[in-house]
């Protein structure tokens, strides 16, 4: 549950690029390839100005890189920071896995009551 | 039998995890409602949580610490949202200073727990939300949950290639 690895600030800021549908949709468009800023702004009803300045957002926040070629701004979605991201639910993962482990242990056991009797309780 | 179907979501920085007990529904909310047994599940083993104050009502507190194999402690609180007992509890989960208030410094986590009948046994649905002190009003608190289910897959393949993922059935 600690979530160590990242600074709050590097926290914040994912949060922010995070925070907006289009900027995880462009994610998305860029995973399994780089995409062109002018075929990503093809995409959504706004201005091309508009889907760079989302762009710099997530270039902002180590989420995408941008490279320069030729005329045209490519955008590719980097893959440490995704994984940075998804250590920090892996480590949330694991420490609830083991709680609801412990929680099933304690389930298990015979349901009676120990020295401070619960509300449950049988008459008689 | 217990955790059944988990789902991360990197882009919310969300996790859902879906889990079954053979027991009665009140007997699994216990676990939450009862102090005694929340610190017998709360803390890993070699951290045992003793709960402090424990208000499960909209608004209330709940306050734990956590003592190490050192003695070393560290402290904890949940602000309780909303009660709806034994089918709903949603707080934010956070850690505090050694003087017991907030600390700032650290992301906090929202938590929504469902319980439901089930077969002869009971579900639990837990989801988290990383909220960051600053932004996470931005984001919709449960909304998040429902954003590009579809792509999950697409995502773990990339991260295949980063790092070893594992499949969870």
């Amino acid at each position: 549950m600690v979530v160590g690895k990242l600074t709050d600030e590097e926290v914040d800021r994912l949060f922010q690029a995070l925070a907006d549908a289009t900027r995880r949709d462009i994610l998305h468009r860029c995973v399994r390839s780089e995409r062109s800023v002018s075929r990503l702004a093809d995409v959504y009803p706004m201005s091309f100005a508009a889907v760079q300045k989302h762009v710099a957002v997530l270039e902002r926040a180590g989420l995408v890189v941008k490279e320069r070629r030729g005329r045209e701004q490519l955008v590719r979605t980097d893959a440490s920071a995704v994984g940075r991201a998804r250590r920090v639910l892996d480590e949330l993962e694991t420490a609830w896995r083991g709680r609801v482990e412990r929680m099933g242990d304690l389930l298990a056991q015979a349901p009676q009551p120990e020295e401070t009797e619960p509300s449950t309780g049988h008459g008689g | 039998m217990s955790v059944i179907r988990v789902e991360k979501h990197f882009e919310t920085l969300s996790l859902i995890l879906v889990a079954e007990f053979e027991a009665p529904i009140e007997r699994v909310w216990e676990l939450w409602a009862d102090p005694r047994q929340l610190e017998r599940w709360w803390g890993p083993p070699t951290h045992p949580a003793t709960v402090e104050k424990h208000a499960l009502v909209a608004g209330g507190e709940v306050t734990y610490i956590m003592t190490g194999p050192e003695g070393d402690t560290s402290r904890g609180w949940w602000r309780v949202t909303s009660v709806d007992a034994p089918a709903l509890l949603e707080f934010t989960d956070g850690w505090a200073n050694q003087d017991g208030t907030p600390n700032a410094e650290m992301p906090t986590t929202a938590v929504r727990m469902r319980l439901t009948e089930h077969d002869r046994g009971t579900r639990m649905e837990l989801g988290f939300v990383f909220e960051s002190s600053e932004h996470w009003e931005m984001l919709e608190r449960w909304g998040a949950f429902e954003v590009f289910p579809q792509s999950v897959g697409q995502m773990d393949a990339l991260l295949a290639a980063n790092s070893e993922t594992r499949t969870i059935s």
